[in-house]
């Protein structure tokens, strides 16, 4: 997990064997990326190098109205990066996963691996 | 400022449980749809294409109907051999498992039309319409690769609806062209997109 270039995915039944993250004293959840439409773009980002508006709006099933607020508050968070251009004459917007977004996604999967090692240690 | 991470640990540990599980699976299903399949293998089609348009010139050449499909089913699993080696080492190289989500739904939508082809190959030759092979073949062959393409890169369904095309040519075109199709279809058609994949899509 050190090397911000990838995530792995989480396997089914995954238990999160050694969590980096003690089980009584997790950090606070970051609430950022727990909302589920910003939990799903930061997930497609992180197995894409780059995936465009459009593509993000297909895969999450969403408005273009509430695709736009969601990532505007991951840019702001410079989770993600966002660059727009024209493909001819049709504007193109295409998001990439920043390294501080990656980890944000890194820590969040540690922090369910760790609430679920800590309820099965109870 | 929102409530700390451990406090509701303690109160509700099964709801947590469960709630933090159905978050990692959601993120695991979201990468699957994310992530587009891509260890359909450029050169494996363009090597089973050369095959195809050997295959093509040698049943031409055939005198009878029998021997003539005995070439294109020893062909055909020729091909499948090819394809197979080709797309297992690919997704090996991509480090893509070959039973994860995408590729699961790749094989699931390809196979039914590939089935329902080596059904209709019986039942058509049973018939005495062997001159319906090479439509049946490229149509259904072509709907598989188009349906299965929805979930891998773009390029593969757009295959898929040339192998329809070429299809429709074979079906409404004289019986002699049947042959010289599966030539282009399943011959050109291979080798040109699988070139095409291989050069944009790693391999």
């Amino acid at each position: 997990m050190g090397k911000p270039t990838s995530v792995r995915r989480p396997e089914p039944g995954d238990r999160g064997v050694s969590p980096a993250v003690p089980s009584r004293e997790a950090p606070q959840l970051d609430r950022l990326i727990h909302e589920r439409v910003r939990l799903a773009i930061v997930s497609g980002l992180a197995v894409n190098e780059t995936l465009t508006f459009n593509e993000l709006k297909r895969l999450l099933k969403t408005t273009d109205g509430n695709l736009s607020a969601h990532a505007r508050k991951l840019e702001e968070a410079q989770y993600v990066r966002c660059t727009k251009s024209f493909a001819g004459r049709v504007p193109k917007t295409e998001y990439r996963l920043t390294p501080a977004g990656r980890r944000a996604l890194e820590r969040y999967l540690d922090h369910m691996e760790a609430l679920i090692q800590a309820t099965r240690e109870r | 400022m929102p409530r700390p991470g451990p406090a509701p640990e303690r109160r509700d540990p099964p709801a947590l449980h469960d709630r933090a599980m159905d978050n990692l699976r959601f993120i695991r299903e979201t990468m699957e749809r994310a992530g587009a399949f891509t260890a359909v293998p450029g050169w494996g089609g363009v090597g089973v294409g050369f095959t195809a348009l050997a295959a093509a010139a040698l049943a031409a050449r055939q005198p009878t109907t029998e021997l003539w499909l005995a070439t294109w089913l020893a062909e055909a699993t020729v091909a499948l051999v090819i394809g197979g080696w080709a797309l297992a080492r690919k997704a090996h190289a991509a480090n893509d498992p070959i039973l994860s989500g995408p590729a699961r739904r790749f094989g699931l939508s390809f196979l039914p039309p590939v089935v329902a082809a080596g059904l209709l190959t019986v039942g058509l030759y049973r018939a005495g319409v062997p001159h319906a092979l090479p439509a049946t073949w490229l149509m259904l062959y072509g709907a598989g690769v188009a349906t299965a393409g929805a979930f891998s890169v773009r390029i593969v369904p757009v295959m898929g609806l040339c192998f329809i095309l070429v299809g429709a040519v074979a079906l409404f075109g004289p019986a002699a062209w049947g042959n010289w199709c599966m030539a282009a279809g399943f011959g050109g058609l291979h080798v040109v997109f699988g070139a095409v994949i291989a050069r944009r899509h790693g391999g």
